[in-house]
């Protein structure tokens, strides 16, 4: 499959179950809302050392969010419904209830509830009262700006991780300006986040090393400076491979970033530098899901 | 005609109390049935039918027409459905409410809405003393639920409350929020003599300063609190004053106590 150009391997991603929340952030205003979410987001790019993968969703009116001031909503993905509740009092804990004039609710229904603030009030050292509202449960922790309003407890849902397609152009500001369209199309997609800086990887990786210490190493069959040495998978008109990587809340979800994000870089086209897409897997074997490129993009 | 309707026919000279009428359900009762129900007034019991013209289609919806203050226990106990007063209603409306919707045109006598554990009441006039509030012998009040009240509250309007919220538009009586456990209490106009008296925790919202305030409240200051654009939001489906409260929050003016009881109630006092 070629579109515009570019060519559309016949290959396809696999991806895992995970388990996921939204939560809302919000503030006095956008800026500090963001101040709060990214910091809470920080340091969550694979779940292979941080714990988990988390992203800001999207930015919220205040008419949008609970107690109307703007806001962001936040996706957070572990490899277990335990580890994400883990990660949830740690970064709602130490980057949202410290972020001035900040205020927490759960973004998602359905799910197993899991603590939200249902433990971090405890901060309030016995000052703290809750609120029953609207059969929702609020905690009002007293803290030196006023007061920190989180909701007791959000929701875990079964989510997909692990969605992604490659980039493959002939240079390495190409690649990265066709990353850049890609991204700030599958940012208008809902129910995602891209965990990577700015969306994007650049060291993809394989399962197993030489190194017995390490269970995952460079994929260096998509690394260039090396393909002379190597079984690569890049012919010579490729000078540089990036990756994004999708977690969602559903199969389709990812699918629609996936077709939105390989769009935007079809629409740039192979003379912007773009030569193929492709997608990374294990072989099929271990992620329940596959996104298969030719056919999202024929969908 | 899908309500069940009993019109009274005349004002009756002892009080009667209706709780036979929620008792049980009264889906699949004949109407015969519904007018034999025996209503205890005074040291007697009467049949429902001598009382009340009864008509309609028995289920989850009552209608009492061209009522009055001597009906008590109205709803009482009542689960789901909806009950519709049109006049007066007399002590105990609502009591331990479990769900559901009662609307009262009139005014209501004592106790209503006490020992409410969830469902809505509104009433359109005013209400007796210990709106809310615990029945004799219960050591706790109202444990949820929502009571709109559109004019004048008696005293001591939740009185041991433990959840759940009261809107009241008019004035209460002396004694607001006395002994509060928990819950939330808004009153629209003017509050009488000690509100919060010995109340634990809790929050009583008002629009107005109250006149006397007991030493035992503290000055907390002046803040915007957000989760009031929470509870204002939770309002908005509700008819009168309380629906139209600003969307992004507003400030008040914290007190807190009883200082005799704890003193992590608050009485917050809207400013501007």
């Amino acid at each position: 499959m070629i579109l515009n150009g570019v060519a559309i391997d016949d290959e396809f991603a696999e991806a895992f179950g995970m388990k996921a929340t939204r939560i809302i952030i919000t503030a006095q205003n956008l800026t500090w809302a963001y101040h709060a979410a990214n910091t809470a987001t920080g340091f969550a790019t694979s779940v292979i050392a941080c714990g988990c993968e988390a992203g800001v969703e999207r930015e919220l009116t205040p008419a949008e969010t609970p107690d109307g001031r703007p806001g962001v909503s936040i996706l957070i993905f572990a490899v277990s419904g335990k580890e994400l509740a883990k990660q949830i009092e740690r970064r709602i804990g130490q980057c949202v209830l410290t972020s001035p004039t900040s205020a927490a609710f759960a973004g998602i229904g359905g799910g197993e509830p899991v603590a939200l603030g249902q433990n971090l009030r405890f901060f309030g050292d016995g000052f703290q009262s809750s609120k029953l509202i609207a059969g929702r449960r609020y905690w009002r922790v007293p803290v030196m700006d006023g007061e920190f309003l989180v909701e007791e407890t959000t929701s875990v849902v079964s989510a997909v991780g692990g969605g992604n397609f490659l980039i493959l152009a002939e240079t390495q500001p190409q690649a990265l300006t066709a990353c850049e369209a890609a991204i700030a199309a599958m940012k208008k997609v809902p129910n995602v986040i891209m965990p990577f800086p700015g969306g994007v990887v650049r060291s993809g990786s394989k399962v197993g090393s030489r190194y017995k210490a390490l269970s995952a190493s460079t994929n260096d069959a998509f690394c260039p400076t090396i393909r002379g040495i190597t079984k690569s998978q890049l012919g010579p008109e490729i000078g540089a491979v990036m990756e994004i990587v999708i977690d969602g809340l559903t199969a389709p979800d990812i699918a629609a970033s996936m077709k939105a994000g390989i769009q935007a870089i079809v629409d740039l086209g192979a003379k912007a530098g773009v030569r193929r897409i492709s997608a990374g897997n294990y072989g099929g074997k271990l992620g329940k899901f596959h996104f298969r490129l030719r056919e999202i993009m024929a969908s | 005609m899908s309500a069940l309707v009993l019109t009274l026919r005349s004002r009756p000279a002892q009080r009667v109390d209706l709780l036979p009428l929620t008792a049980q359900p009264l889906a699949g009762r004949s109407i015969r049935d519904i007018a034999a129900l025996p209503l205890p007034s005074g040291n007697r019991t009467i049949p429902l039918g001598e009382l009340f013209a009864v008509e309609g289609t028995p289920g989850t919806e009552i209608e009492i027409r061209n009522s009055c203050d001597q009906l008590d226990r109205i709803g009482a106990g009542l689960a789901e459905g909806r009950i519709t007063v049109t006049g007066d209603a007399g002590a105990f409306l609502g009591i331990r409410l479990a769900g559901g919707t009662i609307t009262v045109q009139g005014r209501t006598g004592a106790w209503t809405a006490a020992g409410m554990t969830a469902g809505l009441i509104r009433v359109n006039g005013n209400t007796g003393d210990f709106l809310g509030g615990a029945m004799p012998g219960d050591h706790q009040g109202m444990k949820g639920g929502t009571v709109a009240v559109r004019g004048d509250s008696g005293d001591r309007t939740g009185d041991r409350m433990r959840r759940g919220t009261l809107l009241i538009e008019g004035n209460t009586g002396d004694y607001v929020a006395s002994r509060l456990v928990a819950g939330t209490i808004a009153v629209w106009g003017t509050v009488g003599r000690f509100p919060g008296l010995a109340m634990r925790r809790g929050t009583l919202l008002l629009r107005q300063a109250p006149a006397e305030l007991l030493p035992t409240f503290n000055d907390c200051g002046q803040y915007p609190l957000s989760f009031l654009t929470l509870l204002a939001r939770s309002w908005r489906d509700l008819p009168g004053k309380f629906a139209g409260l600003p969307d992004g929050g507003f400030a008040v003016r914290r007190y807190m106590g009883d200082l005799a009881n704890g003193g992590r109630g608050e009485i917050l006092v809207r400013v501007g």
